[in-house]
């Protein structure tokens, strides 16, 4: 049953990865946006099998709810028209299209020729309470700093935002 | 037969070659923003996988902190494209090449 779990979301989020890059029907950013909350809802289901139930929830709560909430956001507000077909340079395609399988071909035969992993019986549970306690005890100063951080991000929007950038 | 370790691993460097040939690929900078997301996905998922199969909570911690950072990045990152958007008039690579040499 676990094992058709990931098969079923594992390719729905390949699938729906593939369309966010590369939509035979559309280039409309919507469409990727759209096909982008797919990917990342079926990450968390991954992430649900791998039982780290906090982090699917952060996953649906953050990703797929604020930033491409976000990222929707400034769609509709740059009005953007779908991308217009120029002319595509052949090799250009090419040479990326083989940089990227060769990096895909390179990653799954080292991954296939680890060991690592394999019987070991996984009892991890990511819950609330376990994680909790690890990042308010052993992590706490990064937790803080990251704090710090969003507040920086917070500054550096709003004064990218003004209206005069100088 | 059994989910292990590697079939995680599988998923994770396939989104990421995805990501990549995005970030290559497209041409607005918005898509290219988006398949950055995705990479950023799936070092998230090797990072719970590892995390997993290892007994070690540390790897999880490790994703929500990479969350907030994504989260804070396409914030500024955002800002910045409506910033260039309002000078330019464009949100295509191609039209962007001042510094080009």
């Amino acid at each position: 049953m676990q094992t058709v779990f990931f098969y079923v979301f594992a390719a729905l989020t390949v699938l729906c990865a593939l369309m966010v890059v590369a939509n035979p029907f559309s280039r409309n950013p919507v469409t990727s946006a759209m096909f982008l909350v797919l990917t990342i809802v079926s990450l968390a289901g991954l992430f649900v099998q791998l039982h780290a139930f906090f982090l699917a929830a952060v996953q649906v709560l953050v990703y797929a709810g604020a930033v491409m909430v976000l990222f929707l956001f400034v769609i509709m507000l740059l009005d953007l028209k779908e991308e217009e077909r120029r002319k595509v340079r052949k090799f250009a395609v090419i040479a990326g299209g083989l940089a990227v399988a060769i990096i895909a071909v390179l990653f799954c035969t080292a991954i296939g020729q680890t060991t690592a992993g394999i019987g070991v019986q996984p009892i991890l549970e990511g819950g609330t309470a376990a994680l909790g306690e690890l990042l308010f005890k052993h992590y706490l100063l990064p937790f803080e700093i990251l704090s710090v951080l969003l507040l920086v991000a917070m500054v550096g929007v709003i004064l990218l935002s003004k209206k005069d950038l100088k | 037969m059994n989910v292990g370790l590697e079939h995680y691993l599988v998923v994770s460097a396939l989104l990421f070659a995805l990501g990549l040939l995005g970030v290559i690929v497209r041409r607005n900078l918005l898509v290219i923003y988006m398949s950055l997301e995705l990479m950023l996905n799936a070092a998230n998922l090797a990072l719970v996988a590892f995390s997993r199969f290892n007994h070690n909570l540390d790897g999880q911690v490790m994703v929500f902190f990479i969350i907030t950072v994504a989260a804070a990045e396409v914030a500024v990152g955002l800002a910045l494209i409506v910033a260039l958007y309002r000078k330019r008039e464009t949100a295509h690579v191609e039209d962007l090449t001042t510094m080009k040499f």
